[in-house]
């Protein structure tokens, strides 16, 4: 007794999803272009150099809820002498990237599907403003 | 001790050379191009092969090993899963093996006491660990279809979400990075420290691990300490996907190791016991119900054989008997 069509339609089956990523990208004309963030349009110089801030903004954050919520220490002193207010919602999003979570934020995050717990706790008060109207 | 060091030591050069050479340009083609189609190619063809080859071996009898009772008379109670008859029997054997690794839920420790006496007792760490390795496998591998597919996959995001399900630090934990390095390292301090299983550990089953091992640990690494741009890395892997490799920007020596671990996997698996991925499949001891005696099962390859029965021998030297006077079947 054999039973090869069962076990070649299994291993067919086996490498049409091994190979998925290759068929449906090609299918669906995916580049590798990337995710394109609305940039803020007046300020030039983040808190901390780009490359820092491409792959460790989430320390930095965390770094700032730890200081502002444990040791009520608002000012934070860039790497250039520059100070801010360690704050998420009023200096990052209103003063320099007032695109908001939508297209600043969720453009990388939703490419790479990191999942983003700043905002477990806090308002993303664009969003809610539009759908409250 | 000497294999297992030689296991090591081939696992650390295969990373630290990836990482080395990932720091000189003229051989990034060969680690970010050559290495990753080179590798998946021999991945899907030796697999493909060794089904192929197993799907060409004939089954002429049904050896199921089973434990539980034939199907037989209506009134004697059979046992479905332990001794299937049918077909559905036998897909929900299979499936349970598959998984939830059932036989290895039954596997037993024995130890010689005072008596002499010779007690036998349930060990399940084995299984666990199997279990815990192998589903966190899996949903590893799932989870990482977000780097490979654009838009990510809904599976993807789901698991992602239900992984970083305590919501700790930044980037989230993920639970199945904390288990299947847990299970990992539990399956290799088996093989040291229990005398038996060390005495039949072979290069491969410490390969096998450490290899796994090393991919999990630079994965982790790469992830939570060193943060990779993880942007980066999806460009680079999307433009592998359709066939237009674009070099990656500065993704780092760490993701050099990991990706050259995984390529080494995914060559390595084929030709080695990892196999067990595709041939838990075709287990001729699972897959197969038990019927020997319900069903006739022809031989495949039985061929006409002549044969010279009695009647045509008699017809034969009929004369002859019948002058020296022996008794014959037909008069």
């Amino acid at each position: 007794m054999r039973d090869r069509a069962i076990i070649w339609s299994g291993l067919a089956m086996f490498l049409l999803f091994a190979t998925f990523p290759f068929w449906h990208n090609l299918s669906a004309a995916v580049t590798s272009k990337g995710p394109n963030p609305v940039l803020p349009a007046n300020a030039r110089q983040c808190v901390a150099p780009v490359e820092y801030m491409k792959t460790s903004h989430m320390t930095l954050l965390l770094d700032w809820r730890e200081q502002v919520v444990r040791q009520g220490r608002r000012e934070f002193t860039a790497f250039n002498g520059q100070r801010y207010n360690m704050s998420l919602t009023s200096t990052c999003l209103e003063q320099c990237h007032s695109s908001g979570k939508a297209q600043f934020c969720d453009r990388c995050h939703d490419y790479a599907a990191a999942s983003v717990p700043c905002w477990d706790c806090h308002v993303d008060f664009k969003s809610t403003l539009r759908s409250a109207k | 001790m000497k294999t297992s060091l030689s296991a090591l030591s081939l696992v650390l050069a295969i990373a630290l050379a990836a990482a080395a050479a990932s720091r000189f340009v003229w051989l990034l083609p060969l680690l970010a191009v050559a290495l990753p189609y080179g590798t998946l190619a021999i991945f899907l063809a030796g697999l493909s092969w060794r089904v192929v080859c197993w799907s060409r071996s004939p089954v002429p009898f049904r050896i199921p090993t089973v434990c539980g009772q034939q199907k037989s008379l209506a009134w004697i109670k059979s046992a479905r899963l332990e001794s299937p008859h049918s077909t559905p029997g036998v897909v929900a054997r299979m499936a349970l093996e598959i998984l939830l690794f059932r036989s290895l839920f039954r596997n037993t420790r024995s130890r010689l006491e005072d008596g002499p006496r010779l007690i036998q007792r349930e060990a399940k760490w084995l299984w666990l660990g199997a279990l815990a390795f192998h589903w966190s496998l899996l949903i590893i591998l799932l989870r990482h279809l977000r780097f490979f597919v654009e838009p990510v996959p809904k599976v993807a995001v789901l698991l992602e979400n239900l992984d970083g399900f305590f919501r700790i630090g930044a980037p989230v934990l993920l639970v199945t990075d904390v288990v299947v390095l847990a299970a990992l390292l539990y399956l290799l301090q088996r093989r040291f420290r229990d005398p038996q299983v060390r005495f039949i550990s072979l290069f491969t089953d410490y390969f096998a691990l450490l290899l796994l091992l090393g991919i999990a640990a630079t994965g982790v690494w790469m992830r939570y300490f060193a943060r990779v741009d993880a942007v980066a890395v999806k460009q680079f892997v999307l433009s592998l996907t359709i066939f237009a490799p674009a070099l990656p920007k500065n993704p780092g020596p760490l993701f050099f190791a990991h990706f050259a671990l995984a390529g080494t996997l995914a060559a390595y698996l084929p030709f080695s016991k990892l196999m067990h991925m595709g041939g838990v499949f075709l287990s001729p001891t699972r897959n197969l119900a038990n019927n020997n005696r319900r069903k006739r099962h022809i031989n495949p390859w039985n061929y006409p054989v002549k044969v010279h029965t009695y009647e045509e021998w008699e017809a034969e030297f009929r004369d002859k008997l019948e002058a020296a006077g022996l008794p014959v079947e037909r008069p």
